[in-house]
């Protein structure tokens, strides 16, 4: 992890020496005491609720305002930062470390089962491939179907596909027709929001056959490329917001 | 588990078979392709999958649900958070961000690589390893070779689907399979 800081950032950071043969859930707790310059970005909280309009804080400490689930700051602090990944300038949100400690996958899964079981949504669309790991938990709990919404040529059969933008060039995402019919209520899972891109394509898709988005649900935000705003009128719902 | 061995046929587990689509010619002619979206379309079936894999997994003690990109990836996490277990991606070339170590396995043409981040197991870990297929194996045994080399036990690997006349399972080197459904 060491070998990726940039020079800028080792003058504001004091970094645990590598450690050898632990666990990355263990070097990542190491990490966590480290306070961050304003300039550097850290993983801050901001819970999206209707009614809890918990501020972000910039600084690296977590705090607890009230109206905020205690199980977010656990989540939030189990998320791994890699810098220029992967490319130069880009502070990677890495889900992976989230998924090493149980008991934060647990709540992450929990906190979005919570919000959507009993609302009658029969669909939970996952974005290819992060959105595979966090769709199907909490499809089956809340008793939906799941549907993946993938690269080019993955899915068989007979497939919709909607183009969707990147930085340089284009993309396209597929849904199998006939995965899902007119008029069945659905949420849309993916670990991050970025631009809303991949988003937006997935709206699209669905809404083609007639399929009401009830919400756009991802673990983290990255609220300053203001994703939110290529979603329309389907609201979107995160656990962690990083600014 | 596989239907020909054992004596006691589950009855959730033709329900499962039912719900998998076979699709000829994709991705390419001759390949009967097993689509297991259909199973995932049918939150019975597919929650009797993932529960005939957590009672069998349940009191093995795993630490570990490692599931291969992609359609692993759809399976594991669910076992994985069932059981009280870790979830390690393994992932196709240069999604994984941080260090990783690779291991390289045939294709029918050419060769593909497997990662896994560093730090992600170590050798205290007890490892499922879980796809949605196993054909020839070769995936599967580059997953367990990444997962010890890191130091992991493999305990077993998981899978909804078998093709036997691939065997695969011979190129597991003894170590176990568990498989809902063949597929002839």
């Amino acid at each position: 992890m060491q070998t990726l800081i940039s020079p800028f950032v080792s003058h504001s950071l004091r970094l645990a020496p590598p450690l050898p043969r632990n666990s990355l859930l263990n070097n990542y707790h190491q990490a966590s005491p480290i306070r961050l310059s304003s300039h550097f970005s850290t993983t801050s909280l901001r819970l999206f609720n209707s009614g809890a309009a918990a501020a972000a804080s910039r600084d690296s400490e977590m705090t607890t305002e009230d109206g905020k689930d205690p199980r977010i700051a656990k989540i939030a602090s189990s998320i791994r930062v890699i810098p220029d990944f992967p490319k130069p300038g880009i502070m990677f949100q890495d889900i992976t470390t989230l998924l090493l400690d149980t008991e934060a996958f647990k709540d992450t899964i929990a906190l979005f089962v919570e919000r959507y079981q009993g609302r009658g949504i029969s669909v939970v669309a996952g974005v290819e491939a992060r959105g595979f790991i966090f769709g199907p938990p909490i499809a089956l709990a809340i008793g939906a179907k799941f549907v993946p919404m993938r690269k080019p040529k993955k899915l068989p059969g007979k497939v919709i596909s909607e183009e969707y933008s990147l930085e340089y060039g284009t993309d396209k995402m597929e849904m199998h027709v006939g995965a899902v019919e007119p008029g069945e209520r659905a949420i849309i899972i993916d670990d991050l929001i970025a631009t809303g891109g991949t988003l937006a394509a997935a709206i699209r898709l669905l809404e083609r056959v007639g399929v009401k988005i009830v919400e756009c649900a991802c673990v983290i935000e990255l609220p300053e490329l203001k994703g939110k705003e290529k979603l329309g009128d389907a609201p979107l719902f995160v656990l962690v917001s990083s600014a | 588990m596989s239907e020909t061995e054992n004596e006691v046929k589950d009855p959730r587990i033709q329900g499962i078979k039912t719900k998998i689509r076979v699709v000829p010619d994709f991705p390419k002619k001759g390949i009967m392709f097993q689509d297991i979206t259909t199973l995932l379309l049918d939150p019975k079936a597919f929650k009797d999958t993932i529960d005939l894999f957590v009672e069998r997994y349940r009191d093995m003690n795993i630490s570990v649900v490692a599931g291969i990109e992609a359609r692993g990836f759809m399976f594991g996490p669910p076992i994985a958070l069932a059981i009280g277990a870790k979830f390690v991606p393994l992932r196709k070339p240069k999604k994984l961000p941080g260090e990783i170590i690779f291991e390289e396995y045939e294709l029918e043409y050419g060769s593909d690589r497997l990662e896994m981040q560093v730090g992600a197991v170590d050798s205290g870990d007890r490892a499922l390893v879980v796809d949605d297929l196993i054909a020839t194996g070769g995936t599967l045994c580059a997953a367990m070779n990444l997962l010890e080399r890191a130091g992991a036990k493999v305990v077993e690997c998981a899978c909804v689907i078998e093709l036997p006349e691939l065997k695969g399972r011979e190129r597991l080197e003894g170590k176990s399979l568990c498989v809902l459904v063949e597929y002839r």
